[in-house]
């Protein structure tokens, strides 16, 4: 139990495996995901699933406190909000399913035992596809069924100072889902960039919050090793506790450079639940698993069996919306994005909001600058901000319009969108109190170039003894003397005119 | 009011519905009546855990003043009273009180005080009924003696050295003795039928789903029932007209609709015996299953000539896989239970021990250990074998497979147009404390005859035909799934039929004994039965 | 049907979390298998075309709305705790690590 035996004498976990080890070893990795659902109520009785920041054992019932006599009765949003994931990755689901108990002994868990699914899940063989530094990647979903949560335990040191353990069971019976990769992850990437896609699902369909911080996301992953070439798999060691993607990553680079490193000395694993500290950048022990768990599976007694008929399943799938891979294959094909411009503006509900509304307040619009816009912009500003910001998408696809047709420079364009994000003001009329029209005609220009022509002679010499890059050096000069307002080209075609640079 | 006097508590419960609205008779005076029976012969039955006389009391005020307005208001008031109101009731210890304790005849439960009402108490209590108290039972409903409670046996009224079955024994004692005209118990394998054949009384297991389990004590939840017990069929059938019917809280509970026929019984005898006229009975010849008393095979024959005798035909039937029942239900019913008390851990109620420097594991086993009785415990350990790794198909899959087939041959039989099968209770009249407490599988075979009917999910009501060895004989009629009405029309008219047998008028022998306060308490008799 | 050994009977007390006492046990080796030996009748049906009853009733997807019901005073839910901390139940000392 002591987290310094385990791991111990093995590399610190860097993201990329020690050079040699992966021609010896493949890594052969499974993940589980658990996700509240995002419902109202919890999944086998009324009381609220808004118990964050309430005080413990205020959102409890008969039900979910296990009492004599308590009976569950299902939560149809839940299961339709499984039968929707099901349908989001392509699974199957059976015409009849049910539930079962499982049975085990654990103070968080009331009844002595967690109704959930056993043989028929809600969801099955499914699949999701992302991408990766090394291109797109499938993993196949074995399963994703619906159970209860348990109970929240919290340890602390009594008043004797010995550790006394307490139960909270705000969360016992919250409506929770399991799903269930193949093994066919080979990499910690890969492991990471499943669950970043599929928290993106999730959060998509609106099946849940899926915020891995608050434990409304939570990631297992079953990390084995086998040697190259061979099929059997290898001592399987689960590893939990990873509370963000980046420590999914890291615990998972960090266990095959363990196992490696054990496997290399010719010593055996055993089969163990190891936890992830971000601290310690290390896995270390939970507990070994002597044997195999005796859950004494059988059909829940207290609930009517569940049958999805085909109308039930196509309403759920017609009502689905637009999906993260479908939203950039459209932006990639349709509108001309680049894979990058498509992916980030996918990941991020704000932008892509922006983005659609943007194009749509102005069908003139080319996608690819406004694409700009929101990435380049927008993003770079709210995510600087502390709170959270607001542009008007009709302003922005003025304000880009303006732009690109020359009447304001990219960089008074920043400022206006500054001063817009600032104060909610039009574009239409920061460009008018700010005058930041800008100035095109050679008249006005002229009498500007002439004087920085007049106060930098070294910079003009070096134009004219045929340095250009000098010319932008007093580019720059006009357009600081004009506070940008200047139109770029206009400035260039004046200088050449003037100091005849080719 | 003198020992000698009986008071009001001879009545029926529907010949007290009738005086209270008359005025003849105030609510209070009932349940006074009731609280004295019930308090001074407790002594030598047993038969109550607890009587909440302050609130019994206190309901009955409530009650009587509701009667005074109905009477003000005039005749159309009095009619659209609840037919309960203000009659009194007792509840087996295994449903939820709000306040009360919860016990199911466990010391793991001790001390446990239920925060919500079950459904049937806020029936009940909507009803304007009066509960007088928590009745004993065989620990978590598991025993057909209630020798099994962890808060000491129960007395037949027949005979204070003999049991009052079980599991619902208190229930039945406290009826059979004239405490209160309605008692309500459980019923899984037999539960509140043998007790109501074995103390003399009707009882009635109504079809799977047909009352709310929700905040019932569970056993095996895909078997437990709970029911009306009751002196006559009247009021059994109003008892379960007013607990029966949809509750969204209980996932089982069907939205099948209950008929007001059964609060319209006959009262006639004559009226009611006419009914079984050209009506057809099976009579499954498996349920005379070897070791019946011949005393009870004789009262059940004789009830079927009368039923004959009255116009209705019986004719044998066979329901060939009876004789599977009793493993079936030994298998299924112990697993379900393996669950359902795992959740009795010493975290969050009830008994719990929390040894010194020891882990969770360590207190859980020694709560579980020490919480349940003997019998609960072989009954988890059944369970618990039944589901574990590598004897899951051998035995709880299988036990589901003949499960289909025990209720296929109840389907088969109706589907050949039965109204009603008829066969005994219980193979034997009520027994002697410990007779069969050292061989389980003998204890095990007193619910014979019943549980195959829970297996099947079906309504069976027992009614008494008869005495044996001056104990009662009861009679089981079966029917198909819904079909309580006609089921209780049956067995009424089979009162009818029998309104004048020398044995309707005879009363339980132990009540003269019970009243007396040096009669040893059933757990005196059973230790003196020991030596 | 195979019998149960007396390790058997162990196993399964403890996968049951019950306590039991060295009597408990040879009292319960000799009754379970007696019992066991019922079951054995079993055996005689052919069951393999049947299908298996888990419920006698017919009902299917009794399902409730996702509606917020009242919850328990915290004063019931604590009520009945053999031990508390605050609002907090106390459970017994965890030793043995995370949740199976």
């Amino acid at each position: 139990m002591s987290p310094a035996i385990a791991g111990a004498a093995t590399p610190a976990a860097g993201t990329n495996p020690a050079a040699g080890l992966l021609d010896r070893w493949e890594p052969v990795i499974g993940i589980e995901v658990h996700c509240q659902l995002r419902t109202a109520s919890k999944m086998f009785c009324g009381c609220s699933t808004a118990y964050d920041g309430a005080p413990p054992n205020s959102h409890v019932c008969p039900v979910c406190l296990g009492l004599p006599g308590a009976l569950p009765v299902i939560n149809r949003r839940a299961v339709e909000l499984v039968l929707a994931t099901g349908a989001a990755i392509g699974a199957t689901t059976p015409d009849a399913t049910r539930w079962d108990r499982k049975n085990y002994f654990y103070p968080d868990l009331p009844k002595g035992y967690q109704i959930s699914q056993y043989d028929l899940p809600l969801a099955a063989a499914g699949s999701l596809t992302f991408e990766t530094s090394a291109g797109p990647f499938t993993v196949r979903i074995t399963r994703a069924h619906l159970e209860e949560d348990t109970a929240k335990l919290v340890h602390q040191p009594g008043p004797d100072g010995r550790p006394l353990s307490l139960v909270d069971f705000n969360r016992s019976g919250a409506p929770l889902m399991e799903i269930v990769t193949e093994p066919d992850i080979r990499t910690a990437e890969q492991g990471r960039r499943y669950a970043e896609e599929l928290q993106l699902l999730l959060r998509t369909i609106g099946a849940s919050d899926a915020d891995m911080e608050r434990g409304q996301m939570r990631v297992e992953a079953n990390v084995s090793l086998r040697r190259r070439g061979t099929e059997a798999f290898g001592t399987r060691i689960e590893v939990k506790n990873m509370n963000s993607f980046r420590s999914v990553e890291r615990a998972i680079a960090f266990e095959i450079e363990r196992q490696a490193a054990i496997l290399d000395e010719g010593k055996t694993l055993v089969m163990e639940t190891r936890g992830w500290s971000d601290d310690r950048a290390e896995t270390y022990r939970m507990r070994v698993k002597e044997t195999s768990d005796d859950y004494r599976y059988f059909p829940e007694p207290d609930l009517p069996p569940l049958r999805v008929d085909p109308s039930w399943l196509a309403a759920i799938r017609s009502s689905l919306p637009e999906l993260p891979a479908a939203r950039r294959t459209r932006y990639q094909e349709r509108l001309g994005l680049s894979a990058y411009d498509a992916g980030v503006l996918t990941a991020d509900a704000d932008a892509a909001n922006l983005f659609e509304a943007t194009l749509a307040a102005d069908a003139s619009l080319d996608p690819k600058p406004v694409a700009n816009w929101v990435i380049g912009d927008y993003l770079r500003l709210r995510n600087a901000a502390t709170g959270r910001i607001a542009v008007n998408h009709a302003e922005l696809a003025d304000l880009i319009k303006r732009v690109n047709a020359g009447e304001l420079s990219r960089a008074s364009g920043r400022e206006v969108l500054g001063a817009h994000i600032a104060g909610g003001e039009s574009v239409a009329s920061i460009v008018a109190t700010r005058g930041l029209r800008q100035i095109s005609d050679a008249g006005a220009l002229g009498a500007i170039v002439d004087e920085v022509i007049a106060a930098n002679p070294s910079a003009v010499a070096d134009v004219r003894a045929g340095k250009p890059q000098a010319i932008g050096f007093l580019v720059g000069q006009v357009m600081k003397a004009t506070r940008g307002q200047a139109n770029a080209g206009a400035v260039q075609a004046a200088l050449r005119e003037r100091l005849g640079g080719s | 009011m003198s020992a000698a006097s009986t008071g009001t508590t001879r009545l029926f419960g529907h010949e007290m519905a009738e005086r209270l609205r008359s005025g003849e008779v105030s609510c209070r005076g009932l349940v006074t009546d009731a609280l004295e029976f019930a308090e001074r012969q407790n002594h030598a039955l047993n038969a109550w855990l607890v009587i909440d006389r302050e609130r019994a009391l206190a309901d009955a005020d409530v009650a009587d003043r509701r009667l005074a307005e109905a009477r003000r208001a005039g005749a159309w008031a009095i009619e659209s009273l609840h037919p309960l109101l203000g009659l009194p009731v007792g509840l087996k210890d295994l449903v939820s009180v709000r306040g009360g304790q919860c016990t199911a005849g466990s010391r793991i439960l001790e001390g446990y005080r239920a925060p919500y009402d079950a459904h049937i108490t806020e029936r009940l209590r909507g009803a304007g009924a009066v509960i007088l108290g928590k009745t004993n039972m065989d620990e978590f409903a598991m025993g057909s003696s209630t020798e099994h409670s962890a808060y000491g046996p129960t007395s037949n009224p027949w005979d204070l050295d003999r049991v009052p079955g079980g599991s619902s024994g208190g229930s039945a004692a406290a009826v059979a003795a004239y405490h209160v005209p309605f008692g309500i118990g459980t019923d899984t394998g037999g539960s509140i039928r043998q007790p109501g054949a074995l103390t003399g009384i009707v009882g009635l297991k109504p079809t799977y789903g047909r009352v709310s389990r929700y905040g019932i004590v569970a056993f095996a939840s895909s078997l437990d029932q709970i029911g009306p017990l009751a002196r006559d069929v009247r009021d059994a059938a109003a008892l379960l007209h007013a607990v029966a019917g949809r509750d969204e809280r209980d996932s089982t509970s069907a939205p099948i609709p209950v008929p007001d026929d059964l609060i319209r019984l006959p009262a006639s005898d004559d009226e009611a015996g006419t009914w079984l006229e050209g009506k057809r009975f099976g009579l499954p010849k498996e349920y005379f299953v070897a070791g019946m008393e011949p005393g009870v095979e004789a009262a059940v024959r004789a009830a079927v000539g009368a039923i004959e005798a009255a116009g209705a035909t019986v004719d044998e039937v066979s329901l060939p896989h009876t004789d599977y029942g009793l493993a079936t239900y030994y298998i299924v019913a112990p697993a379900e239970a393996s669950a359902n008390l795992a959740r009795y851990d010493g975290v969050r109620y009830g008994h719990s021990v929390r040894l010194e420097g020891g882990d969770f594991i360590a207190d859980y086993l020694a709560t579980r250990g020490g919480g349940f009785g003997a019998e609960v415990k072989r009954r988890i350990m059944l369970g618990t074998y039944a589901l574990s790794a590598g004897y899951y198909d051998a035995f709880y899959l299988k036990a589901q497979k003949v499960r289909t087939l025990i209720k296929r041959d109840f389907d088969l039989v109706f589907e050949r147009g039965f109204d009603a099968l008829v066969a005994p209770t219980s193979p034997s009249v009520a027994f002697r404390f410990g007779a069969r407490m050292a061989d389980p599988v003998a204890m095990y075979l007193s619910d014979a005859c019943t549980l195959p009917v829970n297996i099947a999910g079906l309504p069976g009501v027992s009614i008494p035909c008869g005495l044996s060895e001056g104990l009662p004989v009861g009679l089981q009629l079966i029917g198909p799934a819904w079909s309580e009405a006609p089921l209780l029309r049956a067995a009424r008219a089979y009162e009818g039929i029998t309104a004048d047998a020398p044995w309707r008028g005879v009363e339980p022998a132990g009540l003269a004994a019970a009243d007396i306060p040096a009669t040893p308490t059933p757990a005196e008799r059973v230790a003196a039965g020991a030596h | 049907m195979a019998g149960l050994t007396r390790a058997d009977v162990e196993h399964v007390a403890y996968l049951a979390r019950l306590g039991l006492t060295e009597a408990e046990l040879d009292r319960l080796e000799g009754q379970l298998n007696h019992i066991l030996d019922q079951y054995a009748k079993l055996a005689e049906l052919d069951t393999s075309a049947i299908p298996p009853t888990a419920q006698t009733i017919e009902l299917e997807n009794i399902l409730r709305d996702d509606v917020v019901t009242p919850s328990l005073a915290v004063a019931d839910v604590l009520g009945n705790a053999p031990a508390r901390s605050g609002d907090f139940v106390v459970v017994p000392p965890i030793l043995g690590g995370d949740a199976s």
